[in-house]
């Protein structure tokens, strides 16, 4: 092995109107020949901004203003751009995150592997075709001739970053960087990605940079790993010595914070080290409290129950009913959910777990089968008294804290809409002081009533949507995906924060996520989905210990294995 | 990091820092043309108390002083500086008091094309469906003839269905109208357009979920949010409103010379430029001109400074 | 891509009964047919007699129906001002409205789309800046204004050009043209320049808006990231992209050029369709503002056809399916 990159003190400042962000501050590391770094950290820290310094390809008005980056002893801050240009594609690769968008729409697949073969090697014409089908086929594409000259858009996701890895190989390049490469696909595909640059790395002994929040993924592929935060390089080292023992305060705070499959904790514990996080859990008088005033419970026994449900979206219309295509998005799915207990909904993308949320509280109506909730029939008679009664009884926090609330509005009359919609209260000051409350309840405290949606991070946003659940009063919280866009320790805060709601409010939840270890520390039963269907429904323990089904074991093995991680500090 | 704990900011501070005013306030070229949009606006609607003459009154006309050239060209009147039009009325007063005329046709246009669109082009967002079909159609149908030409044809059959008597009068009403009903779908388009956006958001999932009725989520939700890119079509809208105003006058179909807008005064100078008197044309020629390029470039950088994309 | 016509084909049809349905209602609603016909002073039987022949008191759809047989077989009828068949009006003036658009059609889009890329490339250059402000300029001139001033400096005060009609016209079969001669040629610059300026502006800034767009894409990113050299990234993946959006502003612009050739017909006595419009509503000549109607509905259509299927022959995204 020998020293590919080596950057040192690298310095990038990104000037604003507000100040300059200074997004790398003294940053150093070195990448080896046919090794894979972990370049690990939240939203913000700034970790794609380093792997675009490298290439020179840092977006305006963002520039390095010290350090130097050597790559195989040549130094890359001194080059011009046409240097840079051939140290581009031909010595260092770049795979992007979202191959939905890194191809032109409008050229064959061919036509950009050719053009990239040629600008970078002295193959030409029949060679770079040659070539083409060969790295096709190394990154594992069947039929490479055929599907030379097909467009990117009849591509699956999976297939499309292999074309897009295959392009950043058109030079033979000895480094590779590779930004959050697996974030926008399904678990089965990121494992088959991942592999792939992995076995690509080994064969060709590459020099590999992984750019990625998600500790899973570091786990699986890199060999060592540097953690960030906040523009720093806070540990660098083995992945065995970061994930298995980490020295920095930090480190220990991300690693506490990722979910575990193996076993089954009360809630997260010293996530506070991040800040933003410090928001502690305000605990109430819920006896004498306006929160406590729910509507009379005179029912008993299950909070949910589902029979038989059914739902087909049009996916193309047509005049003739035979000519249309569907999509059963709900096939025949039934189950119920007890008062108190959280229920989990379990799927990848496209299992209709979302749909069968949404036909839950009431955005869609079913094509046949019924919902109950607590004994009642939603979809009975949508206008009577008590379906709005049982609408007000179950409320909704959703996946994107960026679209949940209304930007024009402020918190206060996000928060007190269905209060004043619903006349909880019987007159404005009391609907602020109760406000006030809610926002203090759910950690956020109450200067934030007068504040705009904008002001607030994705954390502190989702908590805005969780007091506008609450401020219906509700006993049936349906949560979709609530933590997916959030980084990881803000995910174990706001999941903290709904097990301690739940408790103190008596609540029934159905959980829906993609992710099986926040299921598995999150709820008490799980049902799983694929196609519509659901596979399996049990108890969380059995599923994770002895699942039934063979599509859940197949899930189960997908999961990242997370066996270096250290062990819980309780 | 957001802190809660820190001090609450006044309404100034956060009116200030707010995007938009803060690259309104770095572009020289928006707060010039500000400036001289808001300075023309204000002179014509208030041209009773500035012009030094009222066009209008008999009284103050006389067909000796007729033609006269600009002040400083040999011939002209120290009074009237700019000159005075073929039947002795003082250049600058005529252009006030039609340049009055101009922007209160292409508000009032603009102002009924952008209310007639939005709600029509929420509606059809919201709803969807079949009364979306229709709208939609209806607006597709509308937009395959160039908008010029069906104002000309609107106004036509607006001024042949009234009585002869009344078609001065009504003139201008007519002409709202006509400009009006040819805005109409480029603001249904954009409102439908962002309306579909919002609809998907999850905060309208969550005003449904509340169980809030569609007409209440539709104004107090999705209206207010569709608002930016409507302001930007409506402010070039504007501009085209006013060409559009002196473009109907000018050819004749639009506001006649007896209480003449800017296009009039183009239209009757032109007859004139001939004989060499340029001056009944020019001037408010250059009025329109800078009038509608200050408004143009107003609602070029609202649209580039509403663009999220360029932040 | 036959189904897609189709569809295409049935909007089309759509479109055009709405189209007939309005100009339909013009004769209904706009005067008095009868009266246009006959004149005040005609006796009762006359009148009666006239309203049967007309079938006036047929229900209203028999009455459309006719209407739109008629112009299938293009049988407007006769003009209430100068009594001649309206659709011999129309194809005695159609080549000067046609050639005018063309050749204001090809000086916009050539210039329009040659300036757009150039300031989309070159963003920051003095001479993008200075186009850009000139084209907001001209994007404000109204088409009249612009008229005039041409013909006040090159013909009344430097008299290079002449000021109005289409000089010479030669006869090729029933299409008179005045683009082979010299005189023609100099007739048809100004009313042309004219014309295509505003145009020309609005492609301008359009193309300009979208390549920017197209440039701020991943795979304009990923291109750079392989070294690609800004030649390429400009011209193979830049361009092309920007240039599918371009497709529908051509359809857009002939139209626009169709609609504002109304005034500059007028400003230079061009004798064309448009003049003849403009003078057909100052007389509420129902039946050519009727044909007219029909007329730009179906040109546009055809246009708005043409473009759609131009775009299935450039976007393999259309055209192959998801």
């Amino acid at each position: 092995m020998s020293t590919l990159l080596d950057i040192n003190g690298l310095n990038i400042a990104f000037p604003t109107r507000r100040g300059t962000v200074n997004a790398a501050k003294d940053v150093s590391l070195t990448v080896e020949s046919g090794e894979v770094l972990g370049l690990v950290g939240e939203s913000g820290a700034g970790k794609s901004t380093i792997g675009n310094a490298i290439i020179d390809l840092l977006e305006a008005p963002g520039r390095i203003t010290g350090g130097s980056i050597r790559f195989m002893g040549e130094e890359l801050r001194d080059m011009n751009r046409d240097e840079m240009r051939q140290i581009r594609g031909k010595r260092i690769g770049m795979i992007f995150q979202d191959p939905q968008t890194s191809l032109n729409p409008l050229m064959t697949i061919g036509a950009q592997l050719v053009e990239t073969i040629e600008k970078a090697t002295s193959k030409r014409g029949r060679d770079a075709d040659a070539h083409a089908v060969e790295l096709l086929e190394q990154v594992g594409i069947t039929e490479a001739v055929a599907r030379l000259r097909a467009f990117p858009h009849q591509f699956s996701g999976g297939m499309r970053q292999r074309v897009v890895i295959a392009l950043a190989l058109a030079g033979d390049p000895d480094l590779i960087i590779a930004d959050e490469p697996t974030t926008a696909l399904d678990v089965s595909i990121q494992a088959q990605i991942l592999d792939l640059i992995k076995k690509l790395c080994r064969e060709r002994n590459l020099g590999v940079i992984i750019v990625t929040h998600d500790i899973g993924v570091i786990a699986n592929i890199a060999d060592r790993v540097a953690v960030m935060y906040r523009g720093e390089i806070v540990e660098t080292g083995t992945v065995a010595q970061v994930l298995g023992a980490p020295s920095h305060v930090y480190t220990q705070s991300l690693i506490a914070a990722v979910p575990r499959a193996d076993t089954k904790l009360d809630r997260f514990t010293s996530v506070d080290y991040i800040e933003g996080n410090t928001a502690s859990f305000r605990r109430i008088d819920i006896q004498n409290h306006w929160l406590g005033e729910t509507q009379q419970n005179d029912h008993t026994g299950t909070a949910i129950d589902v029979d038989r449900l059914n739902l087909s979206f049009v996916l193309q219309k047509a005049v003739f009913k035979r000519n249309r295509r569907m999509l059963k998005a709900v096939n025949n799915v039934s189950f119920s959910v007890q008062q108190g207990e959280t229920f989990g909904l379990v799927g990848e993308s496209g299992s209709g777990k979302s749909t069968v949320a949404r036909l839950i509280a009431g955005l869609y109506t079913p094509d046949s089968g019924t919902i109950n909730v607590f004994g009642k029939d939603v979809n009975e008679n949508r206008k009577a008294v008590e379906s709005r009664a049982a609408r007000q009884a179950l409320q909704m926090i959703f996946q994107d804290p960026y679209s949940s609330l209304n930007a024009r509005l402020r918190v206060l009359d996000i928060v007190a809409e269905p209060i004043r919609f619903y006349r909880l209260t019987e007159n404005e000051t009391q609907t602020r002081k109760i406000v006030s409350d809610l926002l203090d309840h759910v950690g956020l405290g109450a200067s934030a009533a007068l504040k705009y949606p904008h002001e607030f991070s994705g954390g502190q946003r989702q908590r805005i949507s969780i007091a506008r659940a609450l401020a219906s009063r509700p006993r049936i919280l349906i949560c979709d995906e609530p933590t997916s866009a959030l980084d990881v320790s803000v995910q174990a805060t706001i999941l903290n924060l709904l097990k301690d709601l739940q408790q103190e409010l008596g609540l029934t939840m159905l959980f829906i996520s993609h992710d099986l270890p926040v299921i598995r520390q999150m709820c008490d039963r799980v049902a799983i989905m694929r196609h519509g269907e659901i596979c399996e429904v049990s108890d969380v323990d059995t599923f994770f210990e002895a699942p039934a089904h063979d599509y859940s074991r197949h899930l189960l093995d997908l999961m990242p294995s997370m066996t270096l991680l250290s062990d819980p500090v309780e | 990091m957001d802190s809660l704990d820190e001090k609450p900011v006044t309404r100034w501070q956060r009116f200030k820092d707010n995007d938009i005013v803060w690259s309104f306030l770095s572009s020289p070229g928006a707060m010039g043309a500000a400036v001289v949009a808001s300075v023309m606006i204000l002179a014509c609607i208030f041209a009773p108390l500035i012009a030094p003459f009222d066009p209008f009154d008999p009284g103050q006309i006389s067909l000796w002083d007729g033609k006269l050239p600009p002040a400083w060209v040999e011939g002209g009147q120290g009074k009237y500086l700019l000159g005075t039009d073929n039947q002795g009325r003082d250049m600058i007063s005529t252009i006030l008091y039609g340049g009055r005329l101009s922007i209160l046709v292409g508000l009032a246009a603009v102002c009924l094309g952008m209310v007639l669109g939005v709600s029509l082009g929420v509606i059809a967002g919201y709803v969807g469906g079949v009364t979306d079909a229709i709208i939609m159609r209806l607006a597709d149908v509308q937009l395959t003839i160039p908008g010029i030409l069906l104002a000309i044809l609107i106004n036509g059959i607006g001024r042949a269905l009234l009585p002869y008597e009344l078609r001065n009068e009504f003139a201008i009403y007519v002409v709202i109208l006509a400009i009006g009903l040819t805005d109409w779908p480029q603001f249904a388009r954009v409102a439908r357009g962002a309306t579909l956006v919002e609809t998907n958001k999850e905060y309208v999932q969550a005003a449904r979920i509340i169980g809030l009725p569609s007409w209440l989520i539709m104004v107090r939700h999705i209206v207010p949010n569709t608002l930016r890119p409507i302001l930007v079509i409506a402010t070039i809208g504007l501009a085209l409103a006013i060409i559009a105003e002196a473009t109907l006058s000018f050819l004749g179909q639009g506001i006649p010379p007896t209480t003449p807008s800017l296009g009039t005064l183009i239209r009757v100078g032109n007859e004139y430029l001939f004989s060499g008197l340029w001056w009944i044309t020019l001037f408010p020629a250059v009025a329109l001109i800078v009038l509608v390029f200050s408004v143009n470039l107003l609602g070029d950088w609202l649209r580039d400074a509403l663009n999220p994309k360029l932040r | 891509m036959i189904s897609f016509i189709a569809k295409r084909l049935a909007q089309s049809v759509l479109v055009m009964a709405i189209v007939s349905a309005v100009s339909f209602s013009l004769f209904n609603f706009v005067g008095d047919p009868v009266n246009n016909m006959v004149g005040q002073d005609a006796t009762r039987e006359q009148r009666l007699e006239i309203r049967d022949k007309l079938g006036l008191d047929d229900p209203i759809l028999t009455q459309y129906s006719r209407f739109v047989g008629n112009i299938l077989q293009a049988d407007f009828g006769l003009s209430y001002r100068i009594k001649r068949p309206v659709d011999d009006l129309i194809a005695e003036r159609l080549p000067a409205t046609l050639e005018l658009v063309f050749v204001s059609a090809i000086i916009s889009l050539f210039f329009g789309i040659v300036l757009g890329i150039y300031t989309g490339i070159k963003r920051n250059s003095w001479g993008s800046r200075i186009i850009l402000s000139t084209s907001l300029a001209g994007v404000s001139l109204p088409t009249f204004v612009i008229g005039i001033a041409l013909i006040y400096v090159f013909a009344v005060h430097l008299r290079w050009l002449p000021s109005s009609g289409r000089g010479g016209v030669v006869e090729l079969g029933w299409w008179k043209t005045s683009l082979i001669t010299l005189e023609g040629w100099r007739s048809i610059i100004l009313p042309a320049i004219t014309l295509s300026l505003f145009q020309l502006t609005l492609i301008l800034r359009l193309v300009r808006a979208e390549m920017l767009e197209v440039m701020r894409t991943d795979y304009i990113k990923f291109a750079r990231a392989r070294g690609l050299s800004e030649r390429a990234i400009n011209f193979r993946h830049a361009l092309r992209n920007t240039l599918v959006p371009v497709i529908t502003i051509i359809g857009l612009n002939i139209g626009g050029l169709v609609a504002f050739s109304v005034v500059t017909e007028t400003v230079f006595q061009w004798p064309g369709t448009g003049l003849m419009f403009i003078q057909a509503v100052n007389f509420v000549d129902v039946p050519i503002m009727a044909a007219y109607l029909v007329f730009v509905a179906l040109l546009f259509v055809v246009i708005n056809l043409i473009v759609d299927i131009l775009y299935f022959v450039v976007d393999p995204r259309i055209r192959l399916g998801g």
